[in-house]
């Protein structure tokens, strides 16, 4: 009897001690516009296993549309719920932080990958191939460029509707970035937006081998930055013992408390925490594309279908910039008379290099390449202001920036000749005279990077100048706004080659979208016009959501 | 809240320009009557504003209206006029109705042509002409400096789709060479004042950064601004203000035009109708002395003292320049035009003169330039359209076939080179008079342009007016009802003020002493040595006593 009762005590215990492991505590619903995009994700996925060829593309294309909006309105609701401001919090155990600067930035990519995906799915720009209408995407992805099955799936009327899926798992990632609380979680999501875009700069319909090798190199460089991330991740573990924001951000102010017997000869070694911050925003700058490592954008950008050129362009940027701004102000702000200076100079060459090589360029994807870079620099300087007014002009520029790239890329998929879109910069000569009202809306969105009044491009970097001049800057504002006005002198030069100059006998012509590219540009200029003309409550927005939670 | 007058005058023809360009391609009568309308009630509301301003009252502006904008970046909608201000809308809502009247069958469609649901010229036309009054009035309105700037820039796309667009059908080598060179001069037209605009911004945005860093909050207010320097609260640095100052300047100075920045007038002028030539000298122009007046000198006090003896050389040059070169023109247009050039010269002489008698002389300057040029430049657009023709050679006789053209012309060119007894002579005196009180060899020199003035405009009379009657010249009808009902009030009006022009004296004298007040310039002194010694020697020598106040 009593062998029994010690047998069921033992029994007991041992059915305790599992029992008193915390189950992981996830809060989903504040996940939930996440969650909502990467299960859309996954159902598409089902859809390209078992719904037949012809219905693929509009479930694809309702369930993007419905799961990127769905995902919108829970970040709304989220903001409204306060999760932006007073209860803002680090949720799933410290992974991901719900504060406004996350909120913000989420509803901004939300939105950006709404309005690309309009652009993903045009399929009246290109030629129908045999009867059946095709879009930017290659028709079949596997085949050799030029090989007999190419030629086959061609004739067959194939189209990639795989991008829908592929996109979705690139906005899951992209949302998780900006909200990464550990540098786990932010590798992790970095590779899960950065995996998609290189599949998707892989799949241009036109000039595959271009495509292909835009892909492979992103790839490769990408590979490089994320193992650069990875290893500062690790040394700064070393460092700190922890991989949590919070935890890092203790240990650079205080020093180590705890010394964790396995870590005892590298915890608080300052050596470790200089080198592992430093690959840690290599890693990010990477995907900024800032100066020194941008070498991958202009070949990226104008190799990839532009669909996706706009998407990477706008939503990457929104995505890698939050990450980086919460790296910097919760992490590192005790490192920040170490970290300064040198941002300092990334920024300043980062401007520089890109407005001056810009001006050169004469393709129209590696012009607007570079003018990211270009811009890239400009929000540096907003970020390195270190202040509430730093955060939410980046912000503010973010989601104006944005905007206006899509709607540029947008607008170049429609010039178009014999051999697809038309981008080398002599064939849009005259393009004012012929299409005056596709040339007047491209001319806006020139006039928003050139960063003219009454656009979102003014706003934007008026914020970012004055918070950058504000914490004391003010050589990097001069040089910003020196470079900004090189900038608008190639600006400028395509819009004067626009609609001064005699268009040529063989130029291309404009083709007719279908409503969808037309609702992404015109989305791009009322985005662009509403936040020049009375950008006070966007600003007030972005102002309220400027702290971040620690 | 009282009513929002300032912003009325503008909204008006705003709106008049969308109710024109909206009606439908066969509407084309009906979009003139619309466009003529509006435009008159823009004159009737300026006239409202002349009547409530009250000359000397106390403050800068009057009338004021001041809007929440863009809180986070300082810029405020703020409005208020001065006496300047109102002068020069008065004269704007003045000008437009006989411009559009003038302008009547300017863009009436050719006969092979028919216009459809897209091209539609009569309405662009008169709607882009609204567009642009209602710009103009803005800017004299505006006393923030960026809303200023935003209309300063703004209006240029307006202007340079009336340049391109829309020609006299006069051009010497047919219609297609014509259409080239009008384009060619719509370019240059908006590529000097865009770099002018560029360049104006980046100095706007530095002034920002400036009362940003001096005064907590960063403003573009006009009155706050100058009200902290007066109090000692915003001190700018020599080297900041010149900079800053620069930056303005050269803006103004691209759209005033100041020699050398004068380049794209005579192309945009000669090779754009008559009205719309008239459009950009008497009415846009202006917006660039009057800044000057008003953002210039008041925001940069020290800084325009600095850089006077150079603007008014530049501002000489201009006056010598501009007579010099319209004597040696071929084409009527262009003679007119390089004539603008020398007259905006005297107007920048009179503001950096800094004297009350040169600002005053250069308000009304302002004023009656842009009646005299119209009356002349709108007659001339007639004599054009008779013959086809803007060479001075193809004319000869006219006064025999058209006696009241001719006279018309006469009374405008008379006009143009200050005739006493007609409205400019009073400016132009007055300009002269307050220069050489401060500069007298400047003043000296400038006289010579009167000189020039009356050969340019004498000789192109004869050439054209009189001699023996060209056959191409002798079925010439003589002016039209309506081409005389936009003449006539014009020359009245020439008569009137040259005769009285007390009313508009009142009106500016104390504006511009507000503005003297700013940069804190006094007239100098009467300086008269009677030397008793030498008995032969005449009172009243002036010496160059002068000379010492100007170097401070």
């Amino acid at each position: 009897m009593s062998s029994v009762a010690t047998v069921h005590s033992l029994w007991m215990t041992a059915a305790d001690a599992p029992g008193r492991i915390p189950g992981p505590h996830i809060e989903y619903a504040q996940l939930s516009p996440t969650l909502i995009v990467l299960g859309a994700a996954v159902l598409g996925i089902l859809v390209e296993a078992f719904l037949p060829r012809r219905s693929r593309y509009h479930t694809q294309l309702l369930l993007s549309v419905v799961a990127l909006a769905a995902a919108f309105a829970a970040v709304i609701g989220l903001a409204a719920g306060g999760f932006g401001t007073s209860k803002a919090h680090v949720a799933a155990m410290g992974a991901i932080a719900v504060d406004g600067p996350a909120l913000f930035l989420q509803g901004t990519i939300l939105l950006v990958s709404l309005v690309a995906v309009f652009t993903f799915a045009e399929r009246r720009l290109d030629p129908a191939s045999h009867g059946k209408r095709v879009d930017s995407f290659a028709a079949q992805a596997a085949a050799v460029p030029g090989g007999k099955a190419e030629q086959e799936a061609v004739k067959a009327g194939f189209t990639t509707t795989e991008v829908f899926p592929i996109v979705l798992f690139a906005v899951g990632g992209m949302l998780v970035f900006p909200a990464a609380n550990d540098l786990l979680t932010l590798f992790i999501a970095l590779e899960v937006f950065s995996l998609p875009l290189y599949i998707l700069c892989t799949l241009a319909r036109r000039q595959r081998l271009l495509s292909q090798e835009a892909a492979l190199k992103y790839f490769l460089l990408g590979a490089f930055s994320s193992a650069f991330l990875l290893f500062g991740i690790a040394l700064l573990y070393g460092y700190a013992g922890t991989v949590t924001y919070a935890g890092i951000a203790e240990v650079v102010a205080d020093g180590a408390k705890q010394i964790d017997p396995a870590l005892a000869g590298t915890m608080g070694n300052d050596a470790l925490l200089l080198i592992g911050a430093a690959l840690v925003l290599m890693g990010l700058l990477f995907k900024v594309g800032a100066v020194p490592f941008h070498m991958w954008t202009p070949d990226v950008y104008q190799g990839a279908p532009t669909p996706v050129t706009g998407f990477m362009a706008a939503a990457t940027k929104v995505a890698a910039f939050g990450a980086l701004l919460r790296l910097l102000y919760v992490v590192l702000p005790g490192l920040r008379w170490d970290w300064r200076p040198v941002m300092w100079g990334v920024a300043i060459i980062t401007m520089l290099a890109g407005a001056i090589v810009a001006i050169t360029q004469t393709d129209i994807k590696r012009l607007l390449a570079y003018s990211s870079i270009a811009h890239a620099g400009f929000i540096l300087a907003g970020v390195l202001a270190t202040s509430e007014d730093g955060i939410s002009s980046v912000l503010f520029y973010l989601a104006a920036y944005s905007f206006v790239t899509l709607g540029a890329f947008a607008v170049v998929t429609l010039v178009r000749d014999a051999g697809g879109e038309a981008t080398h910069l002599s064939k849009w000569a005259g393009l004012g005279r012929r299409s005056p009202l596709v040339a007047a809306v491209f001319a806006v969105f020139l006039l928003a990077f050139a960063g003219i009044p009454l656009t979102s491009g003014f706003a934007g970097k008026f914020a970012v100048f004055k918070a950058a001049a504000q914490s004391g800057a003010g050589w990097l504002v001069v040089i910003g706004v020196l470079s900004s006005a090189i900038a608008a002198f190639f600006y400028i030069r395509v819009i004067v080659l626009m609609f001064f100059s005699e268009p040529k006998a063989d130029g291309p012509t404009v083709a007719v979208p279908s409503p969808l590219t037309t609702t992404a540009i015109a989305i791009g200029v009322a985005v662009t016009v509403v936040l020049g003309v009375a950008p006070q409550y966007f600003l007030d927005l972005a102002g309220q959501a400027s702290v971040f939670v620690r | 809240m009282s009513f929002p007058l300032l912003t009325a005058t503008a909204v008006v023809p705003a709106v008049g320009a969308v109710a024109t360009a909206a009606l439908p391609a066969a509407k084309r009568t009906a979009a003139k009557w619309v466009a003529l309308s509006f435009s008159l009630a823009t004159f009737v509301l300026a006239l409202v504003i002349a009547i409530r301003f009250t000359p000397g009252a106390k403050g800068p502006f009057q009338l004021t209206e001041s809007h929440a904008w863009i809180a986070d970046f300082g810029v405020r909608y703020e409005l208020g006029v001065d006496g300047i201000a109102v002068a020069l809308i008065a004269l704007t809502a003045l000008l437009i109705p006989f411009v559009i009247l003038a302008g009547w069958h300017d863009a009436d469609p050719l006969e092979e042509t028919r216009p459809n649901r897209r091209w539609r010229p009569t309405q662009g036309f008169f709607a882009l002409i609204l567009a642009v009054e209602a710009m103009v009035v803005i800017s004299f309105e505006a006393t923030d400096v960026f809303l200023f700037y935003l209309f300063f820039e703004a209006m240029l796309i307006p202007m340079y789709f009336l340049i391109g667009g829309f020609g006299d059908g006069a051009g010497e080598h047919g219609e297609e060479q014509a259409a080239t060179q009008r384009s060619y001069a719509a370019v240059k037209f908006l590529l000097y004042n865009l770099a002018g605009g560029l360049i104006m911004l980046a100095a706007v945005i530095g002034l920002y950064a400036a009362t940003a860093d001096q005064l907590g909050a960063g403003t573009f207010s006009l009155p706050q601004i100058v009200e902290a320097r007066a109090a000692g609260h915003l001190h700018l640095g020599a080297g900041t203000e010149r900079l800053l100052f620069l930056g303005f300047f050269f803006a103004f100075a691209v759209k005033a035009p100041l020699w050398p920045l004068h380049t794209w007038l005579p192309n945009a002028m000669g090779e754009s109708t008559s009205p719309v030539a008239v459009l950009i000298t008497a009415v846009v122009d202006k917006v660039g002395t009057f800044a000057m007046l008003r953002f210039c000198i008041q925001l940069f006090p020290e800084a325009s003292k600095w850089a006077t003896p150079v603007i008014l050389i530049l501002a000489l040059i201009s006056v010598l320049y501009g007579a010099l070169l319209a004597v040696g023109q071929r084409d009527i247009k262009r003679l007119i035009a390089y004539a603008s050039i020398s007259h905006f010269g005297f107007i920048i002489l009179g503001i950096f003169a800094m004297t009350s008698q040169g600002q005053g002389g250069a308000t009304l300057y302002m004023v009656n330039h842009g009646i005299s040029t119209a009356a002349l430049m709108l007659v001339a657009g007639f004599l054009i359209s008779r013959r086809g023709s803007r060479l001075i050679a193809d004319y000869g006789g006219v006064q025999k076939v058209a006696p009241v053209l001719a006279g018309t012309f006469l009374i405008g060119g008379l006009a143009t080179l200050s005739l006493p007894g007609l409205a400019p002579f009073v400016s132009e005196f007055l300009v002269l008079v307050g220069t050489f009180s401060r500069y007298p060899v400047i003043g000296i020199i400038a006289s010579a342009a009167i000189v020039l003035a009356a050969l340019y405009v004498l000789v192109l009379y004869q050439r054209t007016m009189t001699g023996p009657v060209k056959a191409e010249v002798r079925k010439m009808p003589d002016l039209r009802v309506r081409e005389l009902v936009v003449v006539a009030p014009l020359i009245a009006l020439l008569l009137f003020l040259g005769v009285y022009p007390k009313p508009l004296t009142d009106l500016v004298n104390p504006a511009v002493e507000h503005t003297l007040s700013v940069v804190d310039k006094q007239d100098p002194k009467p300086d008269v040595h009677v030397d008793a010694t030498t008995g032969g020697s005449r009172p009243g020598h002036a010496t160059h006593g002068d000379d010492a106040e100007a170097a401070k």
